[in-house]
């Protein structure tokens, strides 16, 4: 999607909306995968806002990023109810398969890992989710062959 | 033509349901047979997603946990007619973990489709609003007071005493807000009540605004929940052309943005109005000076969703149940390494050992329980033999512990305590608003300390560090996120010593004959 369109289209949607700044960065972030840093300023004039405002609103929150992911999105549960059910092997074992230290993006661009604290699924633990679709009781196994159907797809 | 259920909660659809549901659509559909398929919310008993119900003449009947592979053989058992297979539970309001409840806030939970207005109703849905319209602002609020009901996101506050300051709090403009940021793991009884009945929840915030004078409410809801979402969206338009919302009281949904701290009632707040999610001091309390700085209403969705019960039911019914000062139903959320996980909404009173033992089974992993958790990241650590400890919030506070949110993660005996210490000092380092500095610093320099215990590194040197650390952080940090954050820390340094390199570690009792076998 265009980068001026789907910033244009957020602001128009919570135009005169009271604390719109967070709906407008899910909005942009929703199109684009991402929130482009040079535009920083057209958001932060068009809801009155300083540049260092909307910045810092960026920089808080986890889920707002200002670079491309990857094609696909994996986040692995951390918290302690996947803990009690080997959610840090787990997470061992997707970090070596995709080649990775720590969390982040593959580097044939395929897949971003990214450390959650709870997807609400602590009665089916260990808990990833892949896209937004949210996967119970994995393990290593499944793990593998949610991968897998990535490859081939 | 038969009806079947299979949830469209996003748990059993995170163990299959979709592919379960069109496998047997398609099965039907192969066998020449029509179905009405339907999607509820989940009854709770995770550990048998995902769960199909079929009716019959004497009701539901279930079968769980179904995997597509399953489907054929059912279809060729006659499941559409209720008939054997090792996969059926039997009727499903007769199965013990449904009987034994005292469902209140879930009753139609599972029961229903979500986003039925006709079945909401059918089933009870609206009776509170209908009593609420009835009543005079204060009368709601004496009768909230009256019921008991206190603040089931954590706090525990009395609900009718907030609701009291906002409706004394003369404005030109008031609010509710719907705090559906369940971040505590352990926990997902909010996002069970808004994927299986959103419209429950809307009455409640209904009620509220009549109760205080607000003609608007928000929802904010933790970016982590896509498919509870999507039902709120789709939920929200069906229950403006019922009339449950309108021009008197109507509803705005936000998302979250992935900050735990957010679910603090004045960082929401701050995010909502489009900030960073930084504590704000208190006083002012948000029902004084709240939402865009309007008295405000905030409470969490278990909170909200018991309110419409309490308008229908009265009072007095919702007060004799519970014990002490903890009065009317907790759904209580069994997690970890459990083997039947699930939600159970019971009274108050119940202990953890019947909870984890008897409706959970025990571990997953079939090993002793070492320790369980409750009330998520924040919440101490209780050993395995501290768990005649009644579900109450005096009770658990009595023992060191906290009830938050009703979330309990059992551990078994492998659980390192040293390395879940470390993690919730982790934990609050990475999720600290940075607003104090006891947060802030604090749980940074908290990691290190335990590090250096783990090192051997003049262990009671540091060990007294901690505790005075953990003091600190208790004592000064502005809200609970580092306030609380030294329980699941000391306590697990107090119960499990042996695990921090402090104490001799016990041995195991020697195991012989059939029994001894590798774990």
């Amino acid at each position: 999607m265009d980068t001026t369109l789907a910033i244009t289209a957020a602001l128009d949607a919570h135009q005169g909306e009271a604390g719109a700044l967070l709906p407008v960065l899910h909005d942009i972030q929703d199109a684009l995968g991402f929130i482009p840093p040079q535009h920083l300023d057209v958001i932060a004039a068009a809801l009155n806002l300083s540049r260092a405002e909307v910045h810092g609103v960026i920089s808080f929150y986890h889920d707002f990023r200002t670079e491309p992911p990857g094609r696909h999105r994996l986040k692995l549960c951390r918290a302690e109810a996947c803990q009690a059910v080997g959610s840090s092997a787990l997470q061992d074992h997707a970090l070596r398969r995709l080649g990775l230290k720590a969390p982040g993006t593959s580097a044939n661009g395929a897949v971003t890992v990214e450390h959650v604290y709870c997807l609400g699924n602590c009665a089916l633990s260990p808990a990833v989710m892949l896209d937004g679709q949210l996967h119970g009781m994995v393990d290593a196994a499944r793990l593998d062959a949610l991968l897998d159907a990535l490859e081939r797809s | 033509m038969t009806t079947i259920w299979i949830p469209q909660d996003a748990a059993a659809r995170s163990l299959g349901a979709d592919l379960v549901s069109q496998a047997i659509a398609d099965q039907a559909a192969a066998r020449g047979l029509s179905l009405d398929l339907r999607r509820n919310g989940s009854r709770g008993m995770l550990f048998l997603e995902p769960l199909v119900e079929v009716l019959t003449p004497t009701g539901r009947v279930g079968y769980g946990p179904v995997q597509v592979q399953d489907i054929p053989g059912l279809f060729e058992a006659g499941f559409l007619d209720g008939r054997a297979h090792d996969k059926n539970i039997g009727l499903v309001e007769e199965h013990p973990w449904m009987k034994g409840q005292d469902r209140l806030v879930n009753a139609r939970v599972g029961l229903i489709e979500p986003l039925s207005f006709a079945q909401w109703t059918e089933n009870g849905g609206g009776a509170g609003l209908a009593a609420a319209r009835c009543l005079r602002p204060e009368q709601i609020v004496q009768l909230v007071t009256d019921s008991g009901l206190r603040g089931r996101g954590g706090a525990g506050f009395p609900t009718g005493i907030k609701w009291k300051t906002v409706l004394d709090t003369p404005a030109d403009q008031k609010y509710i807000v719907c705090n559906a940021d369940e971040g505590d793991s352990g926990t997902f009884s909010d996002r069970m009540l808004m994927e299986g009945d959103p419209f429950t929840l809307f009455e409640g915030m209904a009620i509220a605004g009549l109760a205080v004078g607000a003609d608007l409410g928000y929802i904010y809801l933790r970016s982590e929940y896509p498919n509870c979402e999507r039902v709120l969206k789709a939920a929200l338009p069906v229950a403006r052309e019922n009339g449950l919302l309108g021009p008197q009281f109507d509803i705005v949904l936000r998302r979250g943005a992935g900050s735990y701290v957010c679910g603090e009632e004045t960082a929401l707040l701050e995010s909502l109005e489009g900030r960073r999610g930084q504590v704000r001091p208190r006083p002012p309390m948000p029902a004084q000076v709240g939402l865009f700085g309007k008295p405000t209403a905030l409470n969490n969705v278990v909170t909200l969703g018991s309110v419409p019960a309490i308008l229908a039911q009265g009072a007095q019914a919702y007060a004799a149940r519970g014990v002490g000062r903890s009065k009317g139903t907790l759904p209580i959320q069994l997690a970890g390494n459990i083997r039947r996980g699930g939600l159970v909404e019971l009274p108050f009173g119940i202990t953890l050992r019947a909870l984890v033992e008897d409706w959970g089974g025990g571990t997953r992993s079939g090993l002793p329980v070492r320790a369980v958790q409750v009330g998520g990241p924040l919440g101490s650590w209780l050993p395995a033999s501290a768990l005649d400890v009644p579900l109450d919030y005096e009770a658990l506070s009595a023992n060191g512990a906290i009830l938050g949110h009703g979330g309990i993660v059992v551990v078994d005996e492998r659980a390192d305590m040293a390395s879940l210490a470390r993690y919730a000092m982790e934990f609050c380092a990475v999720e600290s608003c940075g607003k104090c500095t006891p947060c802030r610093i604090g749980s940074t320099r908290g990691v290190e300390v335990i590090d250096r215990i783990l090192a051997g590194d003049r262990p009671p040197a540091q060990v007294a560090l901690l505790r005075d650390l953990c003091d600190t952080l208790s004592q000064a940090s502005l809200c609970a996120l580092g306030g609380l954050t030294p329980l699941p820390v000391l306590s697990a340094l107090d119960h499990f010593p042996e695990d921090f390199g402090l104490a001799p570690k016990p041995t195991p009792p020697e195991v012989s004959g059939p029994e001894a076998r590798d774990v």
